[in-house]
């Protein structure tokens, strides 16, 4: 397939892999977080890790926004289908997010909740116009990604007065959950983990530009290369990292320059700040509540505000206290060191969110690498019968 | 007295009605007029409440399978002709060729019945080229809004063989694995028809009897060990079923596995992977390593068969991993489905 293949061809695959085996020193560990669950998706589908030396560990970050949805949010999300009577409509992969009493959205809608999964924020609000008697409110998660679409939804709600529909916003930001992580006592003062660096988000970048990066790159001394979501761009990124390692840099490189630019998309940035503004505080599974890491909708907004509407009011609910999500997301753990992971959690039954999504460290482990966790010992032989 | 007068069905402009569905006049209207009219042959005709027919010598072999699909007519096919080929489908995975078909309709009050008649006549159309009657049937009608249109079961006998012996527990370790074509083509063809996710695609459906190919394989090699067809899973799934049965891993080699460029993209599109995208028009050969070559001879000398490829062997694995050598070089699992991302594909 033409634009695909060449991104994932395995002869230039192995160049590279040659390339991060020969420049990487072998007196030393690379320990680089993928931020984005895309990144960990690419990496686990297509076999990234076998392609590097044993020295050269990637790290599965909190990029992912079903996995760090809290239970909370989503329960304000099935009371308001259940209880409210309203239709409910979101992303499919947000359907499955164990909330709190064993419940979902997916179970709710068995319960007799009307949610419908859609696309697009533009098919919830077409919903809302095709039945004006029914509220309708649009549960928007995801990063600056799918921020721009919800204002953009918002934005034409109000100005055709469509009297009916809401949004339940959810969207949060990727630098303060970078911010969050390097600021973390295993990372920042404990020295537990070494974060050698970061492989920057590919499409939340073409939004917010590589220059938000600047800070951490400064600050924390610690390089970040932006790639695409291909698994020959993630090669080419670890190689750049190994590189500012070796040479004791630390900047923001952008290896998907075909795409992402300096400044990103202004016209989204503008819109974005039109419509939303910052939380000072929110709740994120796995890492807790991070100050100024997510966006409501302004004032100018409130009638579209379902948290406005509806007089909804925020109840954190813990995870279970066996859940490790927290350690894994920051690095501190790896998926096999949580108890529940395999056993009580798996992808059918998730409990944590790191097994919630495919892009989720849990869920790529347990649905792509479990193979690994074997004794060498019971490594399939292929033979002839 | 005056002779009786039946106004006849208006296929045109009517629509089913719960009389359709009463056993009365109605019914038998329907029947006679839009069913027994398109599927017409000797055992159905008498209209008796089963059908008495004569089967050959060899193991009867049944199957049922229930049609639900949204929407019902979809880019290279339709409920009808799904019902028939899926059925059909199930026979012959056991080695059999399918000889009769029985059909249940629950329709919806308010259907157009010229649907129905569209239905009905492609349902009618797959199994006369199939060389499979529909040899009796059942029609019940559902109150508006408890039914979406028509649901159609469809149940299937047939008849294997002596000598031949074949399951989803017979796979051994070095066997070889085949399957008989492009994968994910119907999934992404009922999914490019989706309410509020239309988009331009020449992908059809790959909807079609297996029977005949099947024949042609057991006839080239008779110590077969497994045929399944990948439906709802698609590959990947139906893999790990025959992993467990036989208490065997499995490994696969991405590159081998043929996917359609239009599939390919629309997947990379959607965030799918064509290895869980359902097929209705393919299957899994799983035959001993000597016998690959003669196998892939019969596979590519039969039209739905040309594009077969060998893509993996049957491993041992106490932990039955299908796994699989990504194109980039790197390995993977390649687990069981979780979730649904398709509701409703067949």
């Amino acid at each position: 397939m033409k634009y695909v293949d060449e991104f994932r061809d395995g002869d230039i695959a192995r160049g590279l892999a040659a390339a991060i085996a020969h420049e990487a020193d072998p007196a030393r560990r690379y320990q680089f977080m993928e931020f984005c669950g895309g990144h960990t998706h690419a990496i686990s589908r297509h076999g990234v890790a076998d392609l590097l030396p044993p020295n050269v560990r990637m790290i599965h970050g909190p990029g992912c926004p079903v996995c760090v949805l809290p239970i909370g949010r989503v329960d304000l999300a099935i009371n308001l289908a259940l209880e409210r009577g309203v239709i409910l409509c979101s992303y499919g992969d947000t359907l499955r997010v164990p909330a709190s009493d064993g419940r979902s959205l997916l179970r709710a809608k068995a319960e007799g909740a009307d949610v419908r999964m859609v696309y697009s924020a533009a098919d919830a609000l077409k919903i809302a116009r095709a039945t004006p008697e029914r509220e309708v409110v649009f549960f928007a998660i995801g990063f600056e990604t799918t921020t721009p679409p919800t204002a953009l939804v918002l934005r034409e709600a109000r100005a055709a007065a469509v009297a009916n529909f809401t949004v339940l916003c959810n969207h949060v930001l990727t630098p303060a959950a970078i911010v969050n992580i390097l600021e973390s006592p295993e990372v920042r003062t404990l020295g537990t983990v070494l974060l050698d660096g970061f492989v920057g988000p590919a499409h939340v970048s073409t939004v917010i530009g590589t220059e938000p990066y600047e800070f951490f790159a400064e600050e924390y001394r610690k390089p970040v290369v932006i790639t695409g979501f291909e698994p020959l761009d993630v090669l080419q990124a670890i190689l750049m990292l190994v590189r500012q390692v070796n040479e004791g840099r630390s900047e923001v490189e952008n290896q998907f320059s075909r795409v992402v630019s300096r400044e990103g998309n202004l016209k989204a940035q503008a819109l974005v700040a039109e419509v939303f503004e910052l939380r000072r505080a929110f709740e994120w599974r796995g890492l807790g509540t991070v100050p100024y890491s997510a966006l409501a909708i302004r004032a100018e907004f409130a009638d579209f505000d379902a948290e406005r509407r509806f007089g909804l009011e925020y109840r954190a609910v813990p995870d279970n206290k066996a859940c490790e999500c927290g350690a894994i997301l920051r690095g501190v753990k790896r998926p096999t060191e949580c108890k529940l992971f395999g056993t009580a959690c798996t992808p059918e039954t998730p409990m944590g969110s790191c097994m919630v999504s495919s892009e989720g460290a849990c869920a790529a482990h347990y649905s792509y690498g479990r193979f690994r966790d074997r004794a060498p010992a019971a490594t399939p032989a292929v033979s002839d019968a | 007295m005056r002779r009786d007068y039946h106004r006849p069905l208006d296929v045109k402009r009517g629509r089913v009605d719960l009389a359709h569905g009463a056993g009365g006049r109605a019914t038998a209207q329907l029947v006679e007029e839009l069913f027994l009219k398109a599927f017409d042959n000797e055992w159905l005709r008498p209209l008796n409440d089963a059908a008495s027919l004569p089967i050959p010598a060899g193991r009867l072999v049944m199957a049922t399978d229930s049609h639900v699909v949204s929407p019902i007519f979809f880019p290279g096919g339709d409920i009808g002709s799904l019902a028939v080929h899926g059925t059909i489908n199930d026979v012959a995975m056991a080695g059999a060729m399918p000889l009769y078909l029985a059909a249940g309709f629950v329709l919806e009050e308010g259907y157009p019945l010229s649907d129905l008649q569209r239905v009905v006549a492609s349902m009618a159309a797959a199994a006369k080229s199939a060389g499979v009657p529909v040899v009796t049937g059942d029609t019940k009608v559902v109150e508006r809004g408890k039914g979406d249109g028509v649901y159609i079961t469809t149940t299937g006998v047939g008849v294997v063989s002596a000598g031949i012996e074949l399951g989803g527990a017979n796979a051994r370790v070095g066997d070889a694995i085949f399957v008989s074509g492009t994968i994910g083509d119907h999934g992404v063809a009922i999914m490019s028809k989706r309410e509020n996710l239309e988009f331009e695609t020449e992908i059809l459906s790959d909807s079609a009897p297996l029977h005949r190919l099947v024949a042609a394989l057991l006839a080239a090699c008779p110590r077969i060990r497994v045929l399944r067809d990948p439906t709802r899973g698609g590959l990947a799934t139906t893999l790990n079923e025959i992993a467990r049965q036989s208490g065997v891993g499995m490994s696969l080699e991405e590159r081998a596995i043929p996917v359609a460029p239009g599939v390919a993209a629309a997947c990379e599109l959607l965030g799918l992977d064509p290895l869980y995208v359902a097929n209705e028009g393919k299957l899994i050969a799983i035959v001993p390593a000597p016998d690959a070559e003669a196998v892939l001879a019969a596979f590519r000398g039969h039209p739905l068969g040309r594009q077969a490829a060998l893509i993996g062997r049957v491993t041992h694995d106490p932990d039955q991993f299908v796994q699989m050598t990504t194109a980039l070089g790197g390995r993977r699992v390649v687990d069981w489905l979780t979730g649904d991302q398709l509701p409703r594909i067949c």
